[in-house]
């Protein structure tokens, strides 16, 4: 592995990696299980330089941004190594949001470039929202068929600048990325990410999951995510190892690659992991009960003999029909984005396979505590990483309360948004607002959350004012929508749901149609965005003197509704 | 060649009948995260037995942000 505190970049870290590893494989890419691309280090090298020379003539320079759309495929690493090596600040975009939240977005990071794919631009080019993000000057489209109609955007594959682009420094406390954690409605929140961040970062997540040439990773969880760009880019680049991407995401493919590529390492979101426990679960019991009775007495052996610690070859020699349905090389499998449930985890332990779950927000640079597996525990989301200080603060009688991080990791703060990173980050400590303590161990679990927002087991952050824009114009006197959760405080970390809460006119009644109304509204909202529920509410919205709602003293009042009973299900 | 109204038809029989539905209860018009109470795995897992049945390649960006039959059927109908 490279000794990155010697390194004040990404971009200077990542050159020196395409030097020390030029024969290495870097990047394996498949599609339907057929494999399209094989590129060496040294290869990549040659793919991004003549890209960064013709970023850098269109005028690109330091601290300029741009922005990345695109599914996890080669060209999404190679595009931002060039924009790193121009010393510019990259801007990655979940490829999942609709188009006009992707314009926002672009629009609110000032972003002057986009790269994205030509099926995303398509949709792209078209929607309302381009002509109000007037900074994106230029757009470098991949994979376009010859004759297609680009809207005036350039061909990434034409990108190529002639002779040899110069490299652009940067400090350790310049901005490298502008990360948005949730999706538009309301604020967005762009977290200004330094150098700094992600090399402290990458040495922590390392010191306990280390990377070495030969390592394959599966890329599957989208890469402008934190975790994918940590653990699936700069993580195994810093270290020679290689990544594998696969450009259709279905089950039957992710199956076939792991054995396929003899996978070393995957990050899944929980509802990911619970599949492949129900697809195991659901071949274990097709088993002949003698069959079975064996299978069994072997997971019992391998529980026994792995309670203290992991023993992988060992494991692999017990159950290796269900090592080898996995490649035989898997060494963990790191679960991140959301709360997964203790039993899941537990049930891939039994087999031997330990699971690296842990906590993290992208504010403080994805993961701030993660199983050591020094023994392994499905209960907590494990201890601090090295570097990580982490605190609860005001802890109730049980010893819970907030969880506080203070680490080199921790981001800047939002971008333009001073008043919200000041109440996020309070003297150097980054207020998480979810609830923890630490067990004697000193194991973090987690209880619940103290923010307006939920988590669904797809990983995905949903605040809930950014869903109340579907609600705008509905026939009554007021709304809002709140995390039950955050209504009610209850100690799960998961099956959170959001509530509308409405209040009437005077005099108006709530009507069959308006239950409709609000249903179809929510229809129209992507599924993991719906409420669940309606809470009538018969008071006025307590307001600031510029009549916005007061939502924490709305919180408190809701608060001691009785939830069963206030809420009409949708 | 199908008609969209035949497309739209077969998609609504084939995921009755994987996800065991009521006959009859699905409609073009039906969100089927909702209406079949899947989450994005299973919807994926739905796609890939479109595309055998249909004998087409449906590339994950095509149904990007689709949660309805009918442009589902839309998609397919493209693709024939």
């Amino acid at each position: 592995m490279l000794e990155l505190t010697k390194y004040s970049s990404i971009g200077e870290a990542l050159r020196d990696a395409l030097e020390t590893w030029p024969l290495e494989v870097c990047l394996m890419e498949s599609d339907r299980g057929e494999e399209k691309q094989r590129l060496t280090y040294s290869d990549f090298k040659s793919r991004a330089l003549p890209l960064a020379k013709s970023l850098q003539e269109s005028g690109f320079a330091a601290g300029a941004r741009a922005s990345i759309i695109m599914t996890n495929q080669s060209k999404w690493l190679i595009s931002a190594y060039a924009i790193f090596y121009c010393g510019g600040t990259l801007v990655p975009l979940d490829y999942k949001l609709k188009p006009d939240e992707q314009w926002t977005l672009l629009k609110h990071s000032n972003a002057s470039v986009l790269i994205t794919e030509y099926p995303i631009w398509r949709q792209l080019s078209v929607a309302p929202g381009r002509a109000a993000a007037e900074n994106v000057k230029l757009v470098l489209v991949t994979e376009a068929p010859p004759n297609a109609d680009l809207g005036g955007a350039e061909r990434w594959e034409s990108a190529q600048g002639t002779g040899h682009p110069v490299f652009t420094p940067r400090t350790r406390t310049d901005l490298a990325c502008i990360v948005y954690s949730s999706g538009t409605g309301g604020t967005p929140k762009g977290c200004m990410m330094t150098h700094e961040n992600y090399l402290a970062q990458c040495i922590a997540l390392t010191a306990w999951y280390p990377f070495w040439p030969g390592v394959k990773y599966l890329s599957i969880l989208p890469t402008n995510h934190a975790i994918d760009f940590m653990v699936g880019f700069f993580g195994p680049f810093t270290c020679g190892a290689a990544v594998v991407h696969l450009r259709t995401l279905r089950p039957e493919f992710v199956r076939e690659a792991f054995a396929k590529y003899q996978i070393t390492y995957v990050s899944l979101v929980p509802l990911v992991l619970k599949n492949l426990q129900k697809g195991l679960q659901a071949r274990f019991d097709a088993l002949s009960r003698s069959r079975r009775r064996a299978f069994e007495a072997l997971r019992r052996i391998n529980m026994a003999l792995t309670k203290d610690r992991p023993r992988l070859a060992l494991s692999r020699r017990l159950l290796n029909e269900v090592h080898q349905a996995l490649g035989g090389k898997l060494e963990a499998i790191i679960v991140g984005g959301a709360f997964t449930e203790p039993q899941t985890l537990q049930f891939f332990y039994d087999l031997g396979i330990p699971v690296a779950n842990g906590y993290g927000l992208t504010e403080a640079g994805t993961a701030v505590t993660v199983n050591d597996l020094k023994p392994f525990r499905a209960d907590t989301v494990g201890k601090p990483l090295p570097g990580m200080e982490v605190r609860i603060v005001n802890p109730d009688a049980e010893g819970i309360g907030q969880v506080a991080v203070r680490s080199k990791t921790v981001m800047a703060g939002y971008l333009n948004e001073p008043d919200l990173t000041a109440e996020t980050i309070v003297d150097g400590w980054l207020m998480t607002g979810d609830m923890g303590r630490f067990e004697a161990a000193g194991h973090l679990q987690l209880f619940g959350r103290k923010k307006n927002m939920i988590v669904t087991e797809e990983g995905k952050n949903v605040y809930a004012e950014d869903v109340e824009q579907a609600f705008e114009g509905l026939p009554v006197k007021e709304y809002c929508v709140f995390a039950a959760n955050y209504l009610w405080p209850s100690r799960s970390m998961v099956g959170e749901q959001l509530v509308l809460v409405v209040h009437l006119e005077p005099g108006q009644t709530f009507t069959d149609a308006l239950k409709h109304e609000i249903a179809a509204r929510n229809n129209r909202l992507i599924n993991y965005k719906r409420v669940h529920g309606i809470l009538v509410y018969p008071e006025d919205f307590p307001l600031t003197a510029s009549l916005k709602i007061i939502r924490v003293a709305l919180a408190e009042r809701l608060g001691k509704l009785e939830r069963a009973q206030a809420i009409l299900p949708l | 060649m199908r008609t969209l109204e035949q497309t739209t038809q077969e998609i609504l029989e084939l995921a009755t009948k994987h996800f065991k539905a009521a006959p009859g209860s699905l409609k073009p018009e039906d969100d089927f995260y909702k209406k079949l109470g899947i989450d994005s795995l299973q919807a994926l897992d739905m796609l890939s037995r479109l595309e055998n049945h249909f004998h087409i390649e449906l590339p994950d960006y095509e149904v990007q942000g689709v949660s309805d039959f009918r442009t589902l059927a839309e998609r397919v109908q493209a693709r024939l």
